[in-house]
């Protein structure tokens, strides 16, 4: 008898690995007793797990060698141990991808699959499919058709993964397969069933009318099988979001009675697809939540974890759904499995009273280090919204968040961390100094540059304005010491902050720079060295405009920071500072774009860009300047009509330009000589129609019209056009596309489109608003008082002036607190023309709103436009 | 304005909770398989889903990850780690993981690990130990084969597996080992029950 491994197995040492030191070309060496006859299974049997074994902990075979070893393996065939011959199956499976000419082994494969030995056949039929390509693969499909109705189910089963995976590659061929799938879905064998469901789906998916009827035969006639019942009732969902049918939907009830199935893992299936739906009630939430409760239970680790964390998701939009699961979650706080109690913790953070709130976070920090990131960003992400729900427990989180700082985490954790106490701070004035004082700390020792700039930046934009600013200078001048050069060049902006806002640290600040100015890094260099002499000037509005409101310089390039130092640099005294003023107010409006970007709503910092290159392209629109504003696009039709047109207002100095993009939805129409004829209500001038000269079928094009905007009455900055679409017609064949050559005008009338106020103003943020207020002076500084007698919260209030004005709240104005009769918001933007306007906007809630605005500008126009507009 | 939790600080987890993430139904349950001994080195790996760590590297440290995560809470069957659902199960020396996507449903996870640990299990005649596995690791391969094809669920019943794939275990009548080897095994046998 043969023994199984080598001698030198033995020799080894404990819990030796016959397998550890295998040398490649050793075992392929080996490969050569293939080729003996007799052949001897056992030894080949261990050759063959030996390259299997190579493969699968990722040893690299050449192609050569890879083919040499798969053509001496095809010999094997002629052996008839069982064992042997299924190992042959896995090799070519491995190799099919690295030997060449694989497929000469597709008649001996075609023979074990059409053979009498049923042990042979099912995987036969999957290692011939995993070597077939389109084009064979019509040789083979008499074979296939006749595996997938076979008796054997083993055979069945193969023959239908093996159609599910070639799907992909020869969908038109399995395609043909579906009536033999169909018979194999009413077999009795339940894997068959399962397998049969999900090659069915995946051939008809795309035709919603056939999936519906195949759920309606299944859901009825009812399966054996639980893995064919949560494929079922994740298909009933997918049809049931698709169409947006209500809950009274034969699906739904479907989906429901499967919470009464007998397989735990189809009532879990079915309780998280009705948790997952939008537009749940908590009525249709009720007997999901009151299963998944029952799961919190069980003694399997998996079902409750599994249990809590749908319930974890439950509590994100029905918080009160899940407070019935209380007293079971408060069970699973203690489980062994450290997932589940972080979930039971999480979810009874999101569910609990405030007095809990204690309770479950001395709880969760007594293990919080032996979780995984994944779920410490998890509890964090609580906490998070704990403070929003009970600002007044800030403390006890601040702590907990300050210890979870302190221990070990990847980025992920630590950036959640840092955003929550940032959010923290925003929300809660009273916590400033304490959140202040953690990132403080942790800035001390942190490894990531992001983290240590947004905090450094967070520092320079509050710290100031705390009562004690001395207090942070060390921390900061630390950085400056011992960190990278972009933590530097953070450290350096941030001391500058301190030094214009607080007169008594200005001498201290001015030495520290000094010191930053003699640093190896030309950004910290230049930057110590511009705010060195701004600082020295002790001018209030020199330090508003570059230190605390220069943060759109800050996200452009260094050249620009670069240019100003040298722009300020030469003509230092006193007098001429002012001089060096204009160009650079300029250079910021340019900027103005980049700072808005910033902004979530916005799709991307390139898209005004985009447009601006876009029209740049279209001689009409030359000499216009630069693009000023685009505004949001506006539908001017009703969506699903014959012509879709929807407007963008492209805003510039002296003109608009609306750039219209419609699209044509009848396929038997070809549109040409496409034009919005525009009429104005005001004085502006259209000057220029830009048509599109084709709109064929459901192929979006841009028409234009150039305006002109009045210039002898600049305060008339809002109109109202009305629009009519104008186009020849030509009917064509819709199959073809083929126009007729005759055609005939149209006109089609569209909605009016609206000009306001906010289309000549562009949002730029002011993150020190009270700085920019007095840097733009009381010059020309206008106030009215106005009562909002239809508006009745302070919310909808602020809500529809940002709307109307669409200016930039600063500090974080836009948001009310809750119970208070007063508020002040701040906005700013920027005026078409390059003027700066700020408002200043009290609001008083009596019997409606009643509002006091306070508008300033570098323009006397601008204010008199604002207020007008307002009125 | 109320905020989402669901933004972007967690890249997997909170991607399930919007219902705009929906899953597609789908076959192809198994993301991974693997067995690992225990000091994690893969013994037998297969990664049915090609986006999902595609170079052997990220297998690898993918593997070191979960099982640092996973080997100290042996009694523990469920994790979540990368993004992945992970169910596992150790037998003396050996780690046995199967691995889906966030959105999977865990029981049918937990239906493929007992699977294999039921067929595994009867192929090593209850030995379910590292050098036993190693001894019949033909088998092994076989068994996993038979249980998931591509990522899809092929069976799931051990009886069914064990049918299918007909595979006897090497029987050394006790002779054929030398004396030494029956120590060995004796040796590690006792040390793992007091490890346990």
């Amino acid at each position: 008898m043969i023994k199984k491994f080598d001698k030198k197995d033995e020799e080894s040492g404990s819990g030796s690995n016959p397998f550890q030191h295998l040398e490649k070309s050793a075992v392929l060496q080996e490969a050569r007793i293939f080729n003996e006859t007799p052949i001897n299974p056992r030894r080949c049997l261990h050759i063959l797990t030996k390259i299997i074994y190579l493969l699968n902990q990722g040893e690299h075979f050449g192609t050569m060698e890879a083919t040499e070893a798969f053509f001496a393996m095809t010999r094997l065939f002629q052996s008839n141990d069982q064992t042997l011959r299924r190992m042959c199956y896995l090799t070519i499976k491995e190799m099919a991808n690295i030997s060449e000419d694989v497929i000469i082994v597709t008649s001996s494969l075609t023979k074990d699959m059409t053979g009498k030995e049923d042990v042979y056949r099912g995987p036969a039929i999957r290692a011939l499919c995993r070597i077939t390509d389109t084009t064979m693969l019509q040789a083979i499909e008499r074979y296939m058709k006749q595996a997938i109705v076979d008796k054997v189910p083993s055979v069945s089963s193969s023959a239908l993964v093996s159609s599910l995976h070639m799907v992909k590659m020869s969908y038109d061929v399995v395609k043909r397969w579906v009536n033999e799938a169909q018979e194999a879905a009413s077999s009795d064998n339940i894997m068959v069933q399962y397998h049969a469901l999900g090659l069915l789906y995946h051939l008809r998916k795309n035709d919603r009318l056939a999936v519906s009827k195949m759920l309606n035969k299944f859901t009825k006639s009812g399966l054996k099988s639980p893995f064919a019942y949560c494929m079922l009732i994740r298909i009933a969902s997918k049809l049931l979001e698709e169409t947006e049918a209500g809950h009274d939907s034969p699906l739904f009830d479907f989906i429901e009675s499967c919470l009464r199935n007998k397989h735990e893992m189809v009532v879990y299936e079915a309780a998280s697809a009705i948790v997952h739906m939008p537009n749940c009630t908590a009525r249709e939430l009720a007997p999901a939540v009151s299963v998944l409760q029952l799961f919190c239970s069980s003694p399997k680790a998996a079902l409750r974890y599994a249990a809590v964390r749908t319930l974890n998701k439950v509590a994100m939009k029905h918080p009160s759904a899940v407070t019935a699961c209380n007293l079971d979650l408060e069970n699973l706080i203690t489980d062994s499995n450290r997932s589940i109690a972080t979930l039971a913790i999480t979810t009874l953070l999101k569910t609990g009273s405030e007095s809990s709130v204690d309770r479950l976070m001395k709880q969760i920090s007594s293990f919080v280090s032996e979780i995984s990131d994944e779920f410490k960003v998890v509890v964090v992400q609580a906490i998070s919204a704990l403070c929003q729900k009970y600002p007044r427990k800030h403390s006890v989180m601040m702590n907990f968040l300050s210890n979870m700082l302190r221990d070990d985490g990847g980025f992920e954790y630590k950036r959640a961390i840092v955003d929550c106490i940032i959010s923290i701070i925003e929300e809660n004035p009273e916590s400033k100094e304490t959140g202040l004082a953690h990132l403080c700390e942790f800035i001390e020792d942190c490894e990531h540059t992001v983290l240590a700039t947004k905090i450094l930046h967070l520092l320079g934009k509050e710290g100031p304005r705390t009562p004690s600013p001395s207090k942070y200078i060390r921390f900061i001048f630390n950085r400056v010491v011992l960190e990278s050069e972009a933590v530097r060049a953070a450290a350096v902006s941030a001391l500058a902050k301190f030094g214009a806002q607080n007169d008594d640290l200005l001498p201290s600040v001015l030495v520290l720079m000094q010191r930053c100015m003699m640093d190896s890094d030309d950004e910290v260099r230049d930057r110590a060295t511009f705010y060195m002499n701004v600082l020295q000037q002790k001018q209030k509005a020199l330090n508003a405009a570059y230190i605390f409101n220069g943060e759109n310089t800050h996200c452009a390039p260094s050249l620009n920071l670069r240019a100003l130092v040298e722009l300020t640099q030469k003509p230092f005294d006193m007098k001429s500072v002012p001089l060096a003023n204009t160009p650079i107010t300029e250079q910021k409006t340019e900027f103005a774009p980049v700072a808005t970007s910033k902004l979530p709503e916005k799709p991307g910092p390139t898209r005004q860009d985009i447009y601006q290159e876009q029209l740049a392209a279209i001689p009409e629109f030359q000499g216009l300047g630069s693009l000023f504003k685009t505004s949001e696009a506006v539908q001017l039709t009703e969506a699903e009509t014959e012509y879709v047109v929807r407007c963008v207002k492209h805003t510039f100095a002296r003109h608009m330009v609306f750039q219209f993009d419609c699209t044509n939805t009848l396929n038997d129409q070809l549109l040409q000589k496409v034009m919005v004829q525009m009429e104005p209500s005001e004085a502006y001038e259209v000057l220029h129609y830009v048509p599109a000269a084709n709109l064929p079928y459901s192929q979006p094009g841009s028409c234009y019209s150039l305006v002109r905007l009045p210039e002898d009455d600049p305060t008339a900055v809002s109109c109202t056009f009305s629009c009519t679409l104008k186009y020849l017609v030509k009917d064509c064949d819709p199959n073809t596309g083929e126009p007729d050559d005759d055609g005939y005008d149209d006109e089609y009338v569209l909605e009016d489109l609206e000009v306001t106020v906010a289309d000549h103003i562009q949002k730029v943020l002011k993150p020190n608003f009270a700085a920019a207020w007095d840097e733009v002076g009381d010059d020309f500084e206008k106030e009215e008082t106005f009562a909002l007698a239809s508006v009745r919260t302070l919310d909808e209030a602020v809500g529809n002036i940002i709307s109307f004005l669409g200016m930039q709240p600063c500090e974080r104005s836009d948001k009310v607190p809750e119970n208070k009769n007063s508020h002040i918001l701040f906005l700013a933007g920027v005026f078409r023309g390059g003027h700066d306007v700020l408002v200043r906007s009290r609001l008083a809630l009596a019997d409606g709103v009643t509002m006091q605005v306070t508008v300033r500008s570098s323009d006397e126009t601008v204010v008199d436009i604002i207020l007008a507009s307002v009125g | 304005m109320p905020r989402s939790y669901g933004n972007a600080n967690c890249p997997y987890f909170w991607s399930t909770c919007g219902h705009t993430v929906f899953q597609e139904p789908s076959l192809y349950t198994v993301k991974a398989v693997f067995i690992l001994d225990n000091d994690g080195n893969r013994l037998l790996s297969k990664y049915y889903d090609k986006e999902l760590y595609p170079s052997m590297k990220e297998q690898k440290n993918f593997e070191k990850n979960v099982f640092n995560k996973t080997h100290k809470a042996d009694t523990d069957e469920i994790a979540f780690v990368e993004g992945m659902t992970i169910v596992y199960k150790c037998s003396i020396d050996l780690f046995f993981y199967v691995v889906g996507s966030s959105q999977e449903n865990e029981l049918m996870l937990m239906a493929v690990l007992n699977c294999l640990f039921e067929s595994l299990g009867q192929i090593l005649r209850k030995n379910v130990e590292r050098r036993c596995l190693l001894d019949n690791l033909d088998g092994v391969f076989l068994v996993v084969d038979e249980i998931i094809d591509g990522g899809v669920i092929l069976e799931s019943d051990p009886q069914q597996v064990i049918q299918k794939v007909n595979y006897r275990a090497d029987e050394n009548p006790l002779s054929e080992q030398s004396v030494a080897q029956i120590m060995q095994s004796a040796k590690e046998q006792i040390k793992w029950s007091i490890l346990k």
